[in-house]
């Protein structure tokens, strides 16, 4: 009864998404204020049949209904019931449904969002957004439906993928997908921009803090992932540039440069066309993304099993998507010239080069991540693309972004007046590099020539990110949440770049085979093989290790490495013992029984990589109080900027 | 003017290539073989089940023959087996197999018990000849030409249906019409 | 068939790979230029069965064989590169994580600088213009630094 009772929600969500589509577009195209005024309801109305949709579906893991198919492929009744529900979203299928659902509740806080913005703007905003919805509810019910029935029943499911069955990866899908699918709404304010053929400061003003927080939300999706697979996956990697992973990332580098040029576009109404087309570029990456992962068309680790028919209804899709959008910009952009002009030191000139280098970055990853389909689709060969080239050339765009972050955060609009802060930015510099080479030659005692570089940038953002704020509150000036969201952001990826540079510089790691009693010495720590006894979880059996780790000399904790055998699927996990012990990373694996009562056992020991995670997510954090800023929250007045600048198309009724 | 239709003019090509690729796809994970038109790979390796014997490619030169890599604890390559027998009445082209890291006694069992499609085994205990044949996963199978060139590699399990497409149209008439 | 094939092996290395069941390689060399050697190697080649592996990382006993082969190779003497090119006659280019340069795979190594090239142009043209159309421009704008 439930699978079915969610099966017609969901044909019920796609034909009110399609109503929320066409009285979007249609209504205010038409100047029709009745079907103008209908897009509210009908964005109730789908969000109400996809949450009775997805209620279902988990209603029906939670009972263990293996009559339906996803179920009985995805769930198990051994499974712990957290675990139940977070089935729902481990394949396919389901997780398309929680992608539709979430772009639900984006829609919803739109909907509300938008209420005190000009209706028909506000209907072509909610139109656009149905556009998406009524793609995805298409295709899911077209090829990819998780209520179809199991015919006979099965006894039991297949159980749920025991690599899934982890709190951190229960819930980075939904935080992920959060940021991913929140990216539609600023690719629908800018389509609705377009469509009107207008587009001013009060524009970006609204779409400003949509942008930032789905940004935040990716931003914490991505960081979740990486954290998992390195306690997770057993070989301390957090980064693989996989192409799965670089399917987050380009968005998220994109959705940087768009927040970044959203700013410019609000404060002086230049930069137009580029906003634009990063809120565009932003949300087809991401549909990119949903592609690459769904279609088949690359192999990775991340991939959901593939199949060519999806394959080539995602690239229709994508097609209709983002190839109108494009040629709405191609139609619409050339009038949205403005004549303001800024020096050559200005803080709209830095903000140009942090647009072209973040887009160059997320060119260099497309670049490698297309390159085996690219080689390929033009007979050039079998190509492989992995660490060794992106890590360099990533570098490449990213190193001159870094530097230039601390000069253009002193910068004024307009007229930049460095000469003015010269002095704050020398000293920092010093300070800044001083505490780098002591963190790399003093802490470390050796390192390649780029570490002590990149500690220096790293903490010369931090550095500069403090100056404004401390400067206010020593002068009693305002502090709006935008600027301590910025500096907040910033300090976050201060961190970040230490926090990798240590990682990448300084990470000790052996592969030691060890019998009982014998010890191996990594860096400053020895590690005592106690020996193994076996073990048994809710459904799973396996075998522990003992290793006592001491330091100098001085015992400082044991740890408990485990591999475990998940009795339905059969599969053998590794459940690595990873300690904090002075900021470092102790990390220890188990590899093979070798005969003879020895076992291969793997340490590393990983400096500082916990302030990885932590940087990403403080920039999170910063992102999330600039979007919740004070003007964003006030109703919105008439434009008050000096500068009406001339962006004009046609007038209201032409769309 | 120009500028502005570059977004849409690059999403273009990108679109064709992943339309390219979704076509192409089935074949993802399947490796071209670089060995395609060269000489096959020289080996010496005991025969299976007698260890009198050695095979080595020498002995395999101025015949067509069909390489096929197996071994017991292969689950596709029990799927091929039939396949395999089948392709051995045809008798257009001797099989040859190159047991690769199994042990004897498990080899010879599995064929004394499925049948024997094969004219002579090679045991290859230790993988270096698959190395050599860039062998990444059973079974897989290659087709040398009298001059001991490689002509084609199939991988995954045999069927009629891929000798008869794949291989057969890859033979000279004569030997193909022989049945 | 052979999508099969091909899909049940992918789906084996998945489990393989994603279940966490990597290889830990204590391999020792009798020198540690050669022990950083043999890491740098193996941490370069792909294992051929579970491709989003090195075959370092890789559990199954194909990545195992290929590693003893490289272990031979260094202690027989070859350079990094006659390892590189074995593997390549055998698996083809694929086998390498990074990309050789060459002339199929020239475009994927340039295009990174060229970009730079186009944006640093990029950059110049605007920045000029702006800064031509300041000088005329008396406008107050809050050029505070305090607004964002």
């Amino acid at each position: 009864m439930l699978p079915e009772l969610g099966h017609f929600a969901l044909i019920l969500a796609m034909l009110l998404a399609a109503l929320q589509a066409f009285f979007g577009i249609a209504g205010p195209a038409l100047g029709r204020d009745r079907w103008t005024a209908a897009v509210t309801p009908a964005v109730a109305g789908q969000f109400v049949m996809v949450s009775t949709s997805v209620a279902c579906l988990i209603a029906s893991f939670v009972a263990n209904d293996f009559s339906v198919t996803y179920i009985a492929e995805n769930s198990n009744s051994a499974l712990p019931l957290g675990y139940r529900v977070a089935a729902m979203w481990g394949a396919h299928e389901g997780s398309l449904l929680l992608w539709i659902f979430l772009l639900g509740c984006w829609t919803v806080a739109v909907a509300i969002g938008v209420s005190r913005l000009p209706p028909r703007f506000a209907a072509r905003v909610l139109g656009v957004l149905g556009v998406v919805s009524f793609g995805f509810l298409l295709f899911t019910l077209a090829t990819s439906n998780p209520f179809l029935r199991l015919d006979p029943p099965a006894p039991d499911g297949r159980d749920l993928n025991p690599i899934l069955q982890d709190p951190a990866l229960a819930i980075h899908p939904p935080i992920l997908y959060t940021g991913y699918v929140g990216f539609a709404v600023a690719f629908a304010f800018g389509c609705a921009a377009m469509l009107e053929g207008r587009m001013d400061q009060m524009w970006a003003r609204w779409t400003r803090p949509w942008a930032t927080s789905a940004w935040a939300f990716l931003s914490v999706g991505i960081a979740l992932g990486s954290w998992w697979a390195y306690y997770e996956l057993g070989w301390g990697g957090y980064w693989f540039w996989d192409p799965v992973e670089n399917a987050s990332f380009m968005p998220w580098l994109m959705g940087t440069a768009l927040i970044h040029s959203l700013a410019v576009t609000e404060k002086r109404g230049l930069f137009k066309s580029w906003t634009l087309l990063l809120a565009v570029l932003a949300f087809s990456l991401s549909l990119l993304g949903t592609f690459l992962v769904r279609s088949g068309v690359l192999v990775s680790v991340h991939s959901f099993a593939a199949d060519p028919t999806r394959g080539i209804f995602i690239l229709v899709f994508l097609i209709v998507m983002i190839g109108g959008a494009l040629t709405l910009y191609a139609w619409r952009a050339p009038l949205l010239k403005s004549q303001a002009g800024f020096d050559l030191l200005s803080r709209e000139s830095f903000l140009l080069f942090n647009n072209i280098l973040l887009v160059i970055g997320a060119a260099t990853v497309f670049a490698g991540t297309m390159a085996p389909l690219i080689s390929d689709a033009l007979n050039l060969g079998t190509l492989s693309v992995g660490t060794p080239y992106f890590n360099p050339t990533f570098m490449l765009s990213m190193l001159p972004l870094l530097a230039l972050l601390s000069l253009g955060i002193r910068a004024n609009w307009k007229r930049g007046r460095l000469g003015a802060a010269q002095r704050t930015i020398l000293t920092t510099l010093v300070i800044a590099a001083i505490a780098g080479v002591i963190l790399v030659y003093g802490v470390y005692s050796h390192g390649k020539v780029l570490s002590p570089v990149a500690a220096t940038l790293g903490a010369w953002i931090i550095l500069s990110s403090l100056v404004d704020p401390i400067d206010r509150i020593r002068r009693k000036l305002t502090l709006p949440r935008s600027v301590i969201g910025m500096s907040v952001a910033h300090i976050g990826l201060g961190i970040f770049v230490i926090s990798v540079t240590t990682v990448e510089s300084f990470t000790l790691e052996r592969d030691v085979a060890l019998g009982q009693g014998e010890s191996a010495v990594v860096g400053n720590y020895e590690f005592r093989f106690q020996g193994i006894k076996p073990i048994e979880g809710p459904n799973y059996n396996g075998v522990e290790g003992t290793v006592v780790v001491t330091r100098h000399g001085v015992p400082t904790s044991v740890a408990y490495p485990q591999k475990r055998q998940y009795w339905v699927q059969r599969q053998v996990t590794t459940e690595a013992s990873i300690q904090m012990h002075h900021g470092s990373n102790v990390f220890v694996a188990l590899g093979d029984e070798l005969g003879a009562g020895k076992w291969s056992v793997r340490f590393q020991i990983r400096p500082l990589v916990n302030f990885l995670w932590l940087g990403a997510f403080i920039m999170a954090v910063g992102g999330a109080i600039a979007a919740t800023d004070r003007r964003y929250r006030v109703a919105p007045q008439a434009v008050t900027a000096p500068v009406a600048t001339p962006g004009v198309a046609a007038g209201e009724g032409a769309g | 003017m120009n500028r502005f239709i570059l977004p849409l003019g690059i999403f273009a090509l990108l679109a064709i290539v992943l339309a390219i690729g979704i076509k192409r796809s089935p074949e993802k994970g399947i490796i071209p073989s670089p060995l395609i038109g060269k000489a096959a790979p020289q080996f010496t390796l005991p025969v299976l089940a007698d260890s009198s014997r050695t095979l080595s490619s020498a002995d395999l030169k101025g015949r067509w023959y069909v390489f096929n890599v197996w071994g017991t604890w292969c689950y596709e390559c029990r799927a091929e087996h039939e396949a395999l027998l089948e392709i051995q009445k045809l008798a257009q082209v001797p099989i040859i197999g190159l047991d690769w890291k199994d042990e004897e006694p498990d080899a010879v069992r599995w064929l004394a018990e499925l049948g024997n499609p094969y004219e002579v085994v090679a045991a290859d205990r230790e993988g270096r000849t698959a190395i050599d044949w860039g062998v990444y996963g059973a079974p897989e199978t290659f087709l040398v030409d009298p001059q001991g060139v490689v002509v084609y590699k199939y991988v995954g399990a045999m069927t009629l249906e891929a000798w008869q497409t794949r291989f057969v149209p890859r033979l000279p008439p004569r030997r193909a019409a022989k049945s | 068939m052979m999508r099969r094939v091909v899909i049940h092996t992918v789906l084996v290395c998945l489990l393989v790979a994603s279940a966490s069941t990597y290889a830990v390689d204590p391999t020792e060399m009798p020198t540690p230029e050669l022990q950083r050697r043999y890491l740098g190697l193996t941490h370069e080649l792909r294992c051929m069965q579970c491709q989003n592996e090195a075959i370092s990382d890789s559990p199954v006993s194909l990545a195992a064989d290929l590693r003893r082969q490289v272990r031979e190779m260094l202690l027989a003497g070859k350079s990094d590169d006659d390892v590189r090119n074995y593997m390549v006659a055998r698996y083809g280019d694929f086998i390498l994580f990074r990309p050789r340069v060459a002339a199929s795979t020239i475009w994927l190594w340039a295009a990174p600088g060229v970009l730079l090239l186009i944006g640093a142009a990029v950059a110049v043209r605007i920045t000029k213009q702006r800064a031509a159309l300041v000088a005329q421009d008396n406008e107050p704008v809050d050029e505070d630094i305090r607004s964002s």
